[in-house]
């Protein structure tokens, strides 16, 4: 209140003196973030799928320090010691782990005489990175195409939305299993593949949140403010669309390990000499039945967890972050 | 209230003949159908009407903001000399929260919800003044500035607020702030107190002119208030089915009206329903008599569709004075004293119902 005006102004500050309590900012409870952590810990569930997450990151990220052997160093590789069951020492003196010594192997050996636990934590930091790079790559693609769409409208949504739509009318594995034939196997392309299937999700996503959002008045007023066009996309809209993306993108990171997993053990997916998971699945696959279980089992054991672990995660956050969903 | 005369003598806004349409697939809606306005520097000019006469696409014309499928298909908005329908996008948007700014209605839904206070506001200031003439910290400085000047308290804290963390009154206010950030020639109010509560409205209000006193800016104030226009503007203009039916100045058009329209929409405020009751007590908040004795009057029936307007004057079938005069479209006429009227059968001055 400005005391220079005190005629008019002397009912404000009654009513001020009044409503004091009102004027002022109701006070909260912690940050949005820690309330968020907060509710998101009610389901116990989540908690332990959020647990097993990190454990995976963790091993997936510091998997050349955590593991006994360098699955992709053949200097530490003895043929001889092929096949072994889970627990057997290396029967030659050539299985060594990093330190220079006998290996013993926990989890066993597969066809090239690899320590299966150091292949699998190898496995999983590469489908793990190629789900998250190929997941970040579709969403920025796909988010900033269905932002556009979503809120320049006309041709040029009829134009994005449409080839979404035959994108999505197609299998996932389909298009990526064509798109591999013609780019040639290799990690770089597995991204690419993943991406071409990926970016359509995002985009629908945004672009029905975007249209919803296009409309409230905070849009229109920030355009009476005279931001530019690519601001009032960009910072207006999109972080007001991040929720709903936020549950797509968890759950297309699950899509995506699943879906280079199936290439790698169709042969389309990663090279032999660094196999993800995928791979390690198929290279057991033909001796699975001749009581040598471990070397398919546990790398589809670790990628069933994997993938459960992100959907736990994802279907907790959609209960927080979807309105409609939202009971309280 | 008002302010001095020497103020009022440049055009700064012309709107002649302006018609905004939408083209539905169920016909055109003639929201916005041939008004003329003029608002001089600093002057308040009030646009009255009832929800539906165009008033607020009025608003939206001026801004540029009509979208799809409306569209401006007629007449002039010259600004300080500059024609703005001509005008490209990026310079209309040079223009717009620069040298003119809107205040729009429900203050829960023009601030970005996950964008602080503070960051609305610079974000205002840096896309007007480019980042390299005024420093983050000078930005912050005019944001604090504008933020007390609408009376907020403590405003350093509350540039780091979210809106959900602001009651109705705060965020209009802190969007009243952000619409004087730059000093702009004219804001367009649409509405900016029909939200509110109503100890609320009378703060803003008594805020606004104390503002507007020490500002330079004009104001076009929308709304369907008499009773706000009556101690805001210094000029009304009524809306009624997209058309301007009557204006003059604010003395001229509460004392004498002489549209059948104005004349309703006076007699249906509580004030004046006080005054017939109790002829001779101060005209106000009179409330010495008997509250149930106190009926409003009203017009009868409802505004017409835009899309399926009446022949001739579209006030006819609400008005009691209508004649077969009235099937053709009544013209605008301006008297001297620069008050246009569109009736073939005014009030005549003195004269009472």
């Amino acid at each position: 209140m400005k005391p220079t005006e005190p005629a008019t102004l002397r009912v404000d500050a009654l009513l001020d003196a009044e409503f004091g309590a009102h004027v002022l900012p109701a006070p909260i409870d912690g940050s949005p973030s820690l309330r968020f952590l907060a509710d998101f810990a009610e389901s116990r569930i989540a908690v332990c799928g959020a647990v097993m997450l990190a454990f995976f990151a963790l091993a997936a990220i510091f998997a050349p320090w955590i593991v006994p052997q360098n699955p992709y160093d053949l200097a530490h590789l003895d043929i001889l010691d092929a096949r072994l069951p889970p627990g057997s020492r290396s029967g030659s003196d050539g299985g060594l782990d990093a330190g220079g010594s006998t290996m013993r192997y926990l989890l066993g050996t597969d066809g090239q005489g690899r320590d299966m636990l150091s292949a699998i934590v190898y496995g999983l930091r590469i489908s793990v990175a190629i789900g998250v790079i190929s997941t970040l790559c579709a969403a920025i693609i796909g988010v900033s195409l269905g932002l556009v769409a979503g809120y320049a409208g006309g041709k040029v949504d009829a134009f994005v939305m449409r080839t979404a739509d035959i994108q999505l009318s197609f299998p996932a594995i389909l298009i990526a299993l064509i798109l591999l034939a013609f780019l040639r196997p290799g990690l770089g392309n597995i991204v690419i593949a993943l991406v071409a299937v990926q970016w359509a999700y995002y985009a629908r996503t945004v672009r029905g949140t975007a249209l919803v959002e296009r409309r409230k008045e905070y849009i229109e007023a920030a355009r009476g403010l005279g931001l530019s066009t690519a601001r009032i996309v960009f910072r207006h809209l999109l972080p007001n669309c991040l929720p709903p993306l936020i549950v797509v993108a968890t759950l297309q990171i699950a899509s995506a390990i699943a879906l280079e997993a199936t290439l790698s053990f169709l042969g389309l997916g990663v090279p032999i000499t660094e196999p993800s998971l995928g791979l390690l699945i198929a290279n057991g696959f033909q001796v699975l039945f001749a009581g040598k279980y471990w070397i398919s089992v546990y790398p589809g054991v670790a990628l069933v967890l994997l993938i459960v672990a992100l959907n736990l995660v994802a279907d907790r956050l959609r209960d927080l972050l979807d309105p409609k969903l939202r009971s309280r | 209230m008002k302010r001095g005369g020497e103020k009022l003598c440049r055009a700064l806004l012309e709107v002649s003949n302006l018609k905004t349409h939408f083209f539905m697939k169920s016909g055109i809606l003639r929201a916005v159908d041939g008004i003329d306005l003029t608002v001089r520097a600093g002057e308040v000019v009030g646009l009255v009407g009832e929800s539906g006469s165009g008033k607020s696409i009025a608003g939206l014309s001026i801004m540029g903001l009509i979208d799809s499928p409306g569209r401006i298909v007629d007449g002039r908005i010259t600004f300080n000399g500059v024609d703005l329908i001509g005008l490209d996008d990026e310079a209309m948007r040079r223009l717009r929260g620069n040298r003119i700014a809107m205040i729009f209605q429900d203050p829960m839904m023009t601030l970005n919800p996950v964008l602080t206070i503070g960051t609305q506001m610079i974000e205002t200031l840096a896309a007007h003044q480019g980042a390299d003439r005024l420093s983050k910290s000078a930005m912050r400085k005019r944001a604090v500035e504008a933020l007390g000047r609408v009376g907020i308290a403590s405003p350093h804290e509350r540039l780091a607020a979210y809106p959900h963390q602001l009651s109705g009154g705060m965020r209009q206010r802190v969007a009243i702030a952000i619409a004087l950030l730059n000093d702009p020639d004219l804001i367009i109010c649409d509405e900016p107190t029909t939200a509110l509560d109503v100890t609320i409205q009378a703060q803003i209000l008594a805020e606004m002119q104390t503002l507007i006193r020490k500002s330079e800016s004009a104001l076009i104030w929308i709304t369907h208030d008499l009773t706000v226009i009556a101690g805001l503007a210094d000029r009304v203009a009524v809306m009624y089915a997209g058309r301007i039916v009557e204006s003059g100045t604010t003395a001229q058009m509460l004392e004498a009206p002489r549209h059948p329209y104005t004349r309703g929409l006076i007699d249906s405020t509580p004030a004046a329903a006080a005054k017939r009751n109790d002829r001779g007590i101060e005209r106000g908040l009179a409330g010495s008599s008997d509250p149930a004795s106190r009926r409003l009057a009203q017009i009868p029936g409802v505004p017409p569709s835009l899309a399926h307007l009446p022949r001739g004057c579209a006030f006819r079938p609400r008005c009691s004075r209508a004649t077969e005069a009235c099937l053709i479209e009544p013209p605008a006429v301006v008297d001297g004293s620069g008050r246009s009227l569109r009736c073939f059968h005014p009030i005549e001055a003195g004269a009472r119902h």
